[in-house]
């Protein structure tokens, strides 16, 4: 391209270029004369768009229909195949329409007498442009098939008919709405055992962190007194629980609690108190007492630690105003020392919040959701998120499962919301 | 009371406090051990101090009878694999993140913190199907995988916000004096971000060690086991006679991990505030 060439761009017609662009990606690259990288979307195009075509169509219709013919169609593969061509076409039409401004893009700034730049420039200014992409390429393709496309495979279960009585490849799954949502809460049977698990959940994230935290803080301030020597020691030991994996204390606390033999019961109830011992297991109201108390202790360590070094960044000066203006003790917690350490830490004690919401392990390790409970399909500690493990791998409720996964998924989202608030500042410093 | 007196029985109470803290941090691990030196495998004829002292369980767990060896090794090569994977995936993601800028963005730093939030159990039916699907059910690498990209959105941010403190100018000087991007990130980003990476690496070392839920739906035989899977099983059936061979593999694994912990735990707090404090 020389500078004579330059007028002859005067007519040179954006729209025509989209239109171009549209009818095949590619061509209004061709119209610009940029004929390397108008080669390249062609054949990007032939490659990628022509032969999936057919198999997003058909993705698609499966999404659709899940199946139309019993014992062959196999319904659940065919929502597999769906949420991927559906990941897929989301993709391709952004490339497209990448491809689209790209040449309208162009074609403008060629009309406004702009000389492209050489082979070798275009080159390096692709590299730039793609670098970041290329980079993020590997990880978003894990992303997708790990996390994306399970949580838009669960969703949508959430509105089918799958469950054991209802699954492949003898039945077609079929679509139905919301008709779940409503047995959840108008069957009694399950109304009854989602309520109770779902007040119990409340209860136990509540309970269980705010007690951790509070138990953490207490003892930060107490170590953190300059009257108290040894300090080094007495951090290791109380980060001592944090450091032990917890699927091992777990399981060591819930033989301690064992009704029967456990260490509890035998070594410090029944001498201290006399009597039977307290049935930790198989009483619900002892079983949730033991679990609040074993996450406490699996906790706190953690917010120990945490506190103590943000304890250790406040400034003596702080104090030492609050000396001079006569400031009681409390005064001081009250006025500097609190807010200091909420203001630091409020995202990872909303975390905590968020952690122990979800916190299957423990519920599950300790008692396995149990003791059951009457009328109900949940155990007395089951929490959402184990209620969901039992319909899913237990009574195979499939679609139940994903209901209430759904309904987990939008109490979360209040959670990060809150710390999209709380990480404003990230916006503001980082250009994000 | 004078002031002396006063402060004098405040200083005594905080240490009762910190005294009756530790002896419930102690109680349940030192009943373990003890519980792994005793005698015979019924935990009803089983004391915490034991009478016949003896060290058949551990010598057990490393004969021809138990699986503990493999799942060890299994446990091991998930962790090393996730942990190296990790670093890999998270500073090349959080490198792009840090410095260009590019469309979609914004919303991918959004989806991000939403994704980190949700817990693995949502997904899991369909990792299940999915992973049964291209025939990675039961295998390593499928759990691999999974945990791989599972970690990406919390990591990501924490790798970006360190990445974010390094100065800019650092890349602008590189470049003058000829880097490309990989250069600039190979030779000036990473050397600095040796700490937060170290952080991801632990991180990921320890949560596929830890983590009971992912391998007890991905894995289904025995060989493929890894610690948790492992030890859950192996007391689940017949609970409280096996529960002094649980002990001995518990405190095998517990007794290195907890070391690790009680060195980095300075390093480990400081990555968790750098990324997540910032509000």
């Amino acid at each position: 391209m020389n500078q004579n060439s330059n007028k002859n761009f005067k007519n040179h017609n954006p729209n025509v270029a989209t239109v171009l662009s549209i009818i095949f990606a590619g061509l209004g690259q061709l119209y610009n004369r940029r004929y390397l990288k108008g080669t390249i979307f062609i054949l990007l195009e032939l490659a990628l768009l022509v032969p999936f075509l057919d198999s997003i169509n058909f993705g698609l219709w499966g999404l659709r229909t899940l199946g139309t013919i019993p014992g062959t169609d196999h319904s659940i593969r065919l929502l597999v195949f769906g949420v991927l061509a559906l990941i897929a076409t989301v993709i391709l039409i952004a490339l497209y329409i990448f491809n689209v401004m790209d040449a309208r893009n162009q074609a403008k700034k060629i009309r406004d007498g702009w000389t492209p730049k050489g082979f070798k420039a275009t080159i390096i200014d692709f590299y730039d442009t793609a670098f970041p992409y290329l980079m993020t390429v590997p990880g978003l393709l894990l992303m997708i098939f790990v996390v994306i496309f399970p949580l838009l495979f669960s969703v949508l279960l959430a509105f089918t008919n799958y469950n054991l009585y209802n699954s492949p490849p003898r039945n077609l799954v079929d679509w139905v709405g919301f008709e779940n949502f409503t047995e959840l809460i108008t069957v009694p049977i399950w109304q009854d055992t989602f309520v109770s698990v779902l007040a119990w959940t409340v209860v136990w994230t509540v309970l269980a962190t705010t007690l951790q935290i509070a138990i953490g803080l207490f003892l930060a301030l107490i170590v953190n007194d300059p009257r108290i020597r040894f300090k080094k020691l007495i951090r290791t030991i109380l980060i001592l629980p944090w450091a032990v994996p917890a699927f091992v204390t777990i399981l060591i606390f819930s033989a301690m609690f064992n009704d029967d033999f456990g260490a509890i019961n035998r070594d410090i109830i029944i001498p201290l108190f006399g009597g039977e011992g307290i049935s930790w297991l198989s009483e619900p109201f002892y079983a949730r007492t033991a679990i609040i108390l074993i996450q406490t202790w699996l906790g706190f360590p953690f917010i120990f630690a945490l506190f103590t070094g943000v304890l250790q960044s406040i400034s003596k000066d702080w104090y030492e105003a609050a000396d001079v203006d006569g400031g009681s003790r409390f005064q001081k917690f009250r006025f500097i020392t609190f807010p200091h350490v909420m203001f630091a830490t409020a995202p990872l004690l909303i975390m905590q919040y968020a952690q122990n919401f979800n916190n299957f392990n423990i519920i599950y390790l300790f008692n396995e959701g149990g003791p059951p409970v009457r009328n109900q399909n949940a155990g007395g500690t089951d929490i959402l998120i184990s209620w969901v493990y039992k319909l899913t791998f237990e009574t195979n409720n499939y679609a139940m499962a994903a209901v209430i996964s759904l309904i987990m998924g939008l109490i979360i989202s209040g959670f990060a919301f809150y710390q999209f608030r709380q990480t404003k500042s990230f916006k503001e410093e980082g250009e994000l | 009371m004078n002031q002396k007196q006063k402060s004098k029985i405040e200083v005594t109470l905080m240490y009762l406090v910190i005294l009756i803290t530790s002896i419930i941090i102690f109680y349940p691990l030192v009943w373990t051990v003890g519980m792994s030196l005793n005698q015979g495998t019924s935990l009803y004829s089983s004391s915490l101090i034991p009478e016949n002292f003896s060290l058949e369980h551990y010598k057990w767990l490393f004969s021809e009878d138990s699986d503990y060896i493999l799942w060890y090794k299994n446990s091991l090569i998930v962790s090393v694999a996730v942990a190296a994977g990790s670093v890999i995936i998270t500073s090349l993601v959080a490198y792009a993140f840090s410095r260009f800028q590019f469309k979609g963005k914004k919303n991918a730093l959004y989806i991000f913190l939403l994704l980190q939030m949700f817990p693995v159990m949502m997904a899991m039916v369909a990792l299940y199907i999915f992973l049964n699907m291209i025939g990675m059910l039961d295998t390593l690498t499928g759990l691999i995988l999974v945990y791989l990209g599972g970690q990406i959105p919390f990591n990501a941010w924490l790798v970006k916000g360190y990445f974010d403190t390094i100065p800019r100018e650092l890349d602008e000087a590189a470049k003058i004096d000829g880097a490309g991007h990989l250069r600039v990130f190979w030779s000036v980003i990473l050397p600095l971000a040796k700490p937060i990476l170290a952080v991801v690496a632990l991180f990921n070392f320890m949560m596929p060690l830890f983590d009971f839920l992912l391998p007890s739906i991905v894995l289904s035989s025995q060989d493929n086991y890894t610690l948790a899977v492992g030890l859950f099983n192996f007391i689940n059936d017949r609970f409280a006679n096996n529960f002094t061979r649980f002990a001995a593999g518990s405190i095998l694994i517990a007794v290195p991990v907890a070391t690790i912990y009680l060195f980095l735990q300075r390093y480990l707090i400081s990555g968790l505030t750098a990324g997540g404090t910032k509000g």
